[in-house]
């Protein structure tokens, strides 16, 4: 949250990553300095190279969004409350056992914050959910990591705090009731509820 | 799996039922025997003997089954399959015959107070029970020493009429009576154990009968947990976003929201051996810790962990109250923890090999507080494991399906838990000491079981 001024879309993604625990470290990806630090690198080689793949799925995720986004703030112009509305409802989805905020979710996140920002009575509920795999009563301990980490991204955009509640669910509220990954991706997931100041709602 | 479901096919339509016998219809006096673990000769052998007026009848077969249940003795079956028709054809003592096909009756509603010893002894058992009618409403329920060639102890209980819903209880407080005085231990006839399905909480006998709802309210509940008296419990319900935690009388049915919570999500409630207090997990923007209340006084919130960027949740007391177990995330994935009871002192309880160990969750601290159950991630499914409180050795206690949130009974040696095994995530029973398993209830999507101690008999009357 501290690198938030920088409001290229890539530092405020990195931002977020590194906001939501335990994340990948922020870019300068470490292949490129051979020489220094090698035994500190040769200990930790696996996991670096690791970290840069991601990073790098993830690069190109956030290229792809940006790309995305632009095209989507045009048509975006032509938007109805109810269609504003939708978006607010959009839902994020998670990695088993994981509450980190996937690459491409960060767009939809950004969504809402324009949202949150250009309808300042606007409140909204976000609820955390999980597969069924997990224990019982651990998934509402990590619905919760979900759903704050949400929140989180939306507050470190400048939205205050007290517009957003959060909740979990664990696996108590599954969507899909398969029990194959399809379903699974599907459930594990945050759900994004308008509270109150949803009646007329202003494009971003 | 197979040879197990058929066994119960066999004890459900086992043709011993009859129309008076309404009251409950799976006999167990065929012999059919559930569990994969048969050790005859071990346990001592136990003949419950015949009785001929219905509630009686009635009486007997309940308390026929608690003893099977037990996991102490052999009950043995009287020769001639029925014993219950040939008894009633021919009552009466009678010598065995030639062949070896001794037929006897000897039980009665007159209670013998002596018996064909011999003739016990000779069929393997150890003690013979006889249920007879007492003076007005009571039961007297004797107690015979085969081998001593007498009577060990002879109970008495006032027993209610057989539709009354305290009848049930009354005959499982005698069998754990009929224990005591056989075996000089504690049962656990006289417990139910409360359990989720479909957001709501029901409540089970330990013997599978008088499935009750006791939820009173139409928002989605977990984690039923009972107070160490049997008079009350405690289970969490969502409303509006949070997690509210409400205590409720077993006797009345009435129930109240703990105070201090309901702003949070408030969930896996535990009470302290005391009763005065319950620590619960608190879900918040800060991640999930530990807390306790004063439940006497409805005050005094305390937090006992700060984990910020970890969660401790799912608390359960030892015994004596001094010590918690919990679950932790600080090392990654969830594992099982121990601190005291006033937060201090946290420390790893179940060992586990870091990167290698999956997910454990879900402990519960058992009656005698020698061990800890709780179930793990292996290779992606969920087993039950023990963790042995002194020397800190972890054994696996299943491997069949997915089996998880395991509960003790009173006894410390059974336990139910949730599993998969035959198709479908239902309740079963384990005998720890012998691996005999059993279902409780025959029900999908049943779940988050919760064992009672050995219920007061006031918590026999029903709203």
């Amino acid at each position: 949250m501290k690198r938030l001024p920088l409001l290229l879309l890539s530092g405020l993604a990195v931002a977020v990553v590194a906001a939501c625990g335990g994340g990948p470290k922020p870019e300068t990806p470490a292949p490129a300095v051979v020489n220094q630090d090698s035994i500190d690198a040769a200990r930790r080689a696996e996991e670096e190279r690791q970290r840069a793949e991601a990073e790098a799925r993830e690069r190109e995720a956030r290229e792809r969004e940006a790309r995305q986004r632009a095209a989507d703030s045009l048509a975006a112009l032509g938007k109805s409350t109810e269609a504003v509305r939708t978006l607010v409802a959009t839902m994020i989805h998670f990695d088993y056992d994981k509450a980190i905020i996937r690459g491409g979710d960060a767009a939809v996140l950004d969504q809402k914050v324009a949202i949150l920002q250009a309808n300042p009575a606007l409140r909204i509920r976000i609820s955390g959910h999980c597969d069924e795999r997990g224990s019982d009563e651990y998934n509402l301990a990590l619905g919760n990591r979900r759903a704050t980490a949400a929140k989180q991204y939306v507050v470190s955009h400048g939205i205050d705090g007290s517009r957003i509640e959060t909740v979990s669910y664990g696996e108590e509220r599954p969507l899909a009731s398969g029990h194959d990954e399809e379903s699974w991706a599907q459930n594990r997931r945050d759900e994004f509820e308008i509270l109150s100041g949803g009646e007329n709602l202003k494009q971003p | 799996m197979r040879r197990l479901l058929l066994g119960l096919a066999v004890l459900s339509a086992g043709p011993t039922v009859r129309p008076s016998d309404a009251q409950d219809t799976s006999a167990i006096d065929r012999g059919v025997r559930i569990g994969i673990v048969y050790r005859p000769g071990v346990r001592p052998g136990m003949v419950v003997l015949p009785v001929h007026a219905p509630a009686l009848d009635s009486a007997r077969i309940i308390l026929s089954r608690d003893l099977d249940y037990s996991d102490r003795f052999e009950l043995i079956t009287l020769p001639g399959g029925d014993s219950i028709r040939v008894t009633a054809a021919a009552p009466g003592a009678r010598p065995p015959a030639a062949g070896g096909a001794g037929r006897t009756g000897g039980g009665g509603a007159a209670a013998a107070t002596t018996l064909n010893y011999p003739l016990y002894q000779a069929l393997g058992a150890d003690f013979a029970v006889a249920v007879a009618a007492g003076s007005g409403d009571s039961a007297i329920v004797t107690v015979h020493d085969v081998a001593a060639g007498g009577v060990r102890r002879e109970l008495r209980a006032r027993l209610p009429a057989l539709k009354d819903p305290g009848f049930r209880l009354a005959i499982h407080q005698l069998a754990d009576r009929v224990l005591e005085a056989a075996l000089g231990v504690g049962g656990t006839a006289a417990t139910r154990v409360l359990f989720v399905m479909d957001g709501k909480v029901y409540s089970i006998d330990q013997d599978g009968a008088d499935q009750k709802l006791v939820s009173s309210s139409d928002h989605q509940a977990m984690s039923p947990a009972w107070a160490a008296d049997g008079r009350r419990f405690s289970y969490m319900e969502f409303w509006q976003g949070h997690g509210r935690l409400f205590l409720q009388e077993v006797a009345s049915g009435k129930r109240a929201p703990v105070a201090t919570t309901g702003q949070a999500l408030d969930f896996t409630p535990a009470f302290s051996p005391d009763g005065k207090t319950l620590a619960f997990s608190r879900a918040t923007e800060e991640g999930t810790d530990l807390y306790t209340v004063n439940i006497k006084d409805g005050c005094c919130l305390q937090r006992l962990t700060v984990g910020r960027f970890y969660d401790n949740l799912s608390p359960t007391y030892s015994p004596d109250g001094q010590r918690i177990a919990f679950v932790s995330t600080r090392a990654g994935l969830p594992q099982i923890y121990v601190m005291a009871a006033d937060g201090t002192d946290q420390q790893l309880f179940a060992p586990f090999d870091y990167g290698a160990t999956g997910s454990s969750n879900a402990p519960e601290w058992s009656p005698d507080g020698q061990t800890v159950a709780f179930h793990r991630d292996v290779g992606g499914t969920l087993q039950v494991f023990v963790l042995d409180v002194r020397t800190r050795a972890v054994r696996q206690l299943t491997s069949v399906g997915r089996n998880e949130d395991p509960t003790w009974a009173p006894d410390s040696r059974h336990m139910a838990f949730v599993s998969d095994r035959s198709g479908y995530r239902q309740l079963w029973i384990i005998d720890v000491e012998t691996g005999r398993i059993r279902p409780l209830l025959q029900k999908s999507g049943a779940r988050l079981p919760a064992w009672s101690p050995r219920l007061p008999e006031t918590a026999s009357s029903t709203p």
